[in-house]
């Protein structure tokens, strides 16, 4: 295969094959871990990458191909085979028991026991030489609700090396965990790496697959598209291979926005609990409001009071100049304002409904006759939707669930074009979407500004705030720290005021 | 791959009527079928009748809680505030001589009344439904025994002047029956279906009781809509309190707890999901009639009427079974 040797090959993935029902998810997939590296499994959403891990882990059966594991062949029919045989993953959406202890949690299943009764203490000793092992500072008795996301996946690390295991899985683990929880998990993984474990890190953040992996194995439609070494090869060059195609990431030189468009929504002293302090702006026409700071810095907390999803303390809202009361989510949409979620699966959709009833739900009314609701105009509205936004959906009648993360977006997108709102509040739009159906999501924004629509969008990805915004606002710790025209806008000032403490 | 082997549930009629509703409905044949051949009585008109007497409230309560269950709630207050209803709004007729035309309206609007606080409590108020429902489940049957000064109460018959509104559910002309009750019963049961599926109010109660938080930060007045469902529920046990007395005559105070358990298994038994966000009316009525065809067919075969909870119970699991290995199929 390609590549220079780091170690010896501990899990050969050969020819792996899977079809469901309509779909043929793998097509032969090759994958190869050694000992001591880390492996970056890297594809769009859809590509495979989950069903390919799913295979390994016993999770789903494969159609056809083999796996090869400490050089014999072998096949895991359900999670804890592979477990026992030293095969540990570690998944995006953490599997905890909230109100259990820490060393409750992992040791789920395998109590230490002294005679009938669970030794508790025990559990804790063990608990605590293991996070020893990995250098962290967690109290083994802490009930786990009382742990910060990041802390709760240190725990499932830790639970998957309380185990004899040679090969760990990260999928997307950094997804909810801010940069210096980050760092330390970087700090474990190169720790595992130098106790010579077979690491496969799945991530769509391209920096972090420079910073902390030796190999990268792209993916793309179920497909095997080949490895790279990550020391040598450039970001343009796996994005390449995972879209077939370059996308170029440069900032927006200046503002879009005409120096007398007019206001269409002024917020003053905005206050709802800690993290919405007295904050104040205003968007224009036809702008991209960015909404820039670190994890916490109460971003989304700002969207929710503004658009009357969380109760607010004080503040004035000024649609169009008139002053509006929001005191509910229906009062901002009646005032034209729609939110887009950064969690669309739980704030966005209604994931069993189908494309067409998630597209009308803000605007039912438009399809109301009298007291029926007039199904063929709706989809044909919905349809109207999948079209212009060129949702891929087989058809307007499929439940969301199915739909791919960009595809969704596009979805809610619809719901709010439908209600026709003209301030869109876009958290974190590109969230768990893959790069080729970013750049459509970007489009699609800039379309909307174009037709006079107006938008804040809130994101941590810089790349996105520098390329997409008119104008940036930067708070920190729930206040404004900053307001910058694009035109003077970079990494550093952002930086700058997002670590603005008061 | 996949479809071949399960090709059944992939067949268009089976996927247009839903694989649970499909194995009730073919239950529901079996039954019946199974009745009438071990005793041919089982196939006489008089007896259909019977089966359909036993339908009437539990089939009014169950369609009204398909709506609550739906949701992602439940009420299990239907049971007594049907007692409660009837009591009181009986009582109203036979010892304050309440014309019967209010006392009919009086009936359902107690079940109403309970049903809207039900709504307050769970959406306005933010407590779990199982609570509040319990709650309002004790409430109703205190109240019906205390306005009744735990008496029992009994309807006017069918041959006094007050007794026209027996008409709505029977009428014996010279010996014949005719059981306008499920002519009612059909005609509510199409109503909730179209409230249900094809109005604004039946579309939120189905978005909200898939994802509650989604719905509301659409725009949506979530509360609204689920003290709606709540209302329906209600409304309609006020109306199965109407069928009771009509059919069954004499109401008794402290009774109706447990009738609000057969109308949820009638739902489940339907195929309506019971973390909300699906639900089906033909389903509900159903499993309806499944329970009241053993009921009344039971007996034909020798059987006691206690063998009816037995084998209810079996087809209640056994049909959400099925429901589960398809769902586990389909993976």
């Amino acid at each position: 295969m390609e590549g220079e040797n780091v170690g010896e090959v501990i899990l050969k993935m050969k020819e792996i094959d899977k079809s469901f029902p309509g779909v043929h998810a793998l097509k032969k997939v090759n994958l190869e871990v050694r000992k001591g590296e880390v492996l970056a499994l890297m594809g769009e959403n859809g590509a495979g990458k989950s069903t390919l891990m799913k295979v390994l882990t016993g999770i789903y059966s494969k159609d056809s191909g083999e796996v090869i594991y400490e050089g014999s062949s072998v096949e895991f029919s359900s999670p804890r085979e592979a477990q026992d045989a030293g095969i540990a993953i570690v998944h995006q959406e953490l599997n905890m028991m909230h109100q259990l202890t820490v060393a409750q949690n992992i040791f789920i299943g395998r109590e230490f026991m002294k005679g009938r009764f669970i030794d508790d203490k025990k559990m804790n000793e063990e608990a605590k030489k293991l996070f020893e092992r990995l250098n962290i500072d967690i109290n083994p008795a802490e009930t786990m609700n009382n742990l910060t996301v990041g802390r709760q996946q240190m725990c499932e690390i830790a639970k998957a090396i309380s185990r004899e295991v040679k090969v760990i899985i990260f999928d997307e683990p950094t997804a909810a965990l801010t940069e210096s929880e980050i760092e330390e998990l970087f700090k474990i993984i190169r720790e595992l790496r130098e106790k010579n474990l077979g690491i496969v890190y799945i991530s769509h953040r391209m920096d972090e697959i420079k910073m902390i992996t030796d190999r990268v194995t792209v993916m793309r439609d179920g497909e095997y598209v080949g490895t790279l070494i990550t020391k040598e090869c450039t970001k343009d060059d796996i994005i390449n291979m995972m879209v077939g195609r370059t996308i170029y990431e440069d900032p927006k030189e200046k503002s879009n926005v005409a120096e007398d468009a007019p206001v269409v929504l002024k917020v003053e002293h905005l206050n709802a609990g800690k993290l919405v302090r007295d904050v104040s702006f205003e968007l224009r026409k036809g702008e991209i409001l960015g909404f820039s700071g670190l994890m916490g810095a109460g971003r989304t907390e700002t969207a929710r009071a503004l658009f009357g999803a969380d109760k607010k303390e004080s503040g004035t809202i000024y649609v169009n100049g008139q002053q509006v009361e929001i005191h509910t989510p229906q009062d901002a949409v009646k005032a034209g304002i729609g939110y887009l979620s950064e969690d669309r699966k739980r704030f966005g959709l209604v994931l069993d409904k189908t494309v067409a009833e998630n597209t009308s739900m803000a605007a039912l009314d438009l399809f109301t006759n009298g007291l029926l609701i007039d199904r063929k105009q709706e989809e044909e509205i919905a349809q109207e939707y999948v079209s212009k936004l060129k949702t891929k959906t087989p058809n307007v009648t499929t439940q969301v669930v199915t739909l791919s993360g960009g595809n969704q977006q596009k979805v809610v997108i619809a719901k709010w074009l439908t209600r026709n709102c003209d301030i869109l509040i876009f958290d974190e739009p590109t969230r768990g979407i893959d790069v080729g159906a970013k750049s459509e999501i970007y489009h699609l924004m800039n379309e909307l500004v174009e037709q006079g629509k107006s938008i804040i969008m809130i994101s941590s990805e810089m790349t996105e705030i520098l390329r997409m915004s008119d104008r940036i606002i930067v708070m920190c710790e729930g206040r404004k720290t900053g307001e910058i025209a694009i035109d003077k806008a970079s990494q550093e000032v952002i930086m700058h005021a997002a670590t603005l403490r008061n | 791959m996949e479809n071949k082997k399960n090709g059944f549930q992939n067949h268009p009629i089976v996927k247009a009527i839903g694989t649970q509703k499909l194995i009730a409905l073919l239950a529901l044949i079996v039954l019946y079928v199974a009745f009438g051949l071990i005793n041919p009585a089982f196939r006489s008109y008089a007896t259909l009748v019977n089966i359909f007497d036993a339908s009437y409230y539990i089939g009014l309560m169950a369609i009204g809680v398909t709506f609550a269950i739906t949701s992602d709630g439940i009420d299990l207050s239907i049971g007594t505030v049907l007692m409660c209803s009837s009591l009181v709004s009986g009582y109203l007729i036979t010892k304050f001589n309440l014309p019967v035309i209010l006392g009919l309206l009086v009936c359902i609007l107690i079940g109403a009344i309970f049903g809207l606080l039900n709504g307050v409590l769970v959406s306005y108020m933010g407590l779990p439904p199982f609570i509040a429902t319990l709650g309002s489940m004790m409430l109703s049957k205190g109240i019906g025994s205390v306005i009744t000064k735990a008496q029992s109460v009994t309807w006017p018959q069918a041959s006094s002047e007050q007794g026209w509104f027996r008409s709505i559910f029977k009428i014996n002309q010279n010996g014949v029956l005719i059981p306008t009750g499920f002519i009612l019963l059909i005609a509510v049961a199409i109503l909730a279906a179209i409230l249900l599926n094809k109005t604004k109010p039946g579309r939120y109660i189905l978005a909200l009781g898939s994802n509650s938080e989604a719905t509301r930060l659409s725009g949506v007045n979530v509360a609204k809509w689920r003290t709606l469902a709540y209302v329906i529920s209600g409304t309609l046990a006020g109306l199965a309190g109407l069928a009771y007395a009509s059919i069954y005559s004499t109401v008794l105070p402290g009774g109706g707890g447990g009738f609000e358990l057969d109308a949820i298994a009638g739902v489940v038994i339907g195929g309506t999901s019971m973390s909300g966000g699906y639900g089906t009316i033909s389903g509900t009525l159903i499993g309806v009639f499944i329970m009241s065809v053993l009921k009344t067919g039971l007996p034909f075969i020798g059987l006691q009427t206690h063998y009816q909870q037995i084998a209810t119970g079996i087809v209640l699991v056994f049909a959400v079974y099925m429901d589960v290995l398809n769902r586990k199929k389909k993976h």
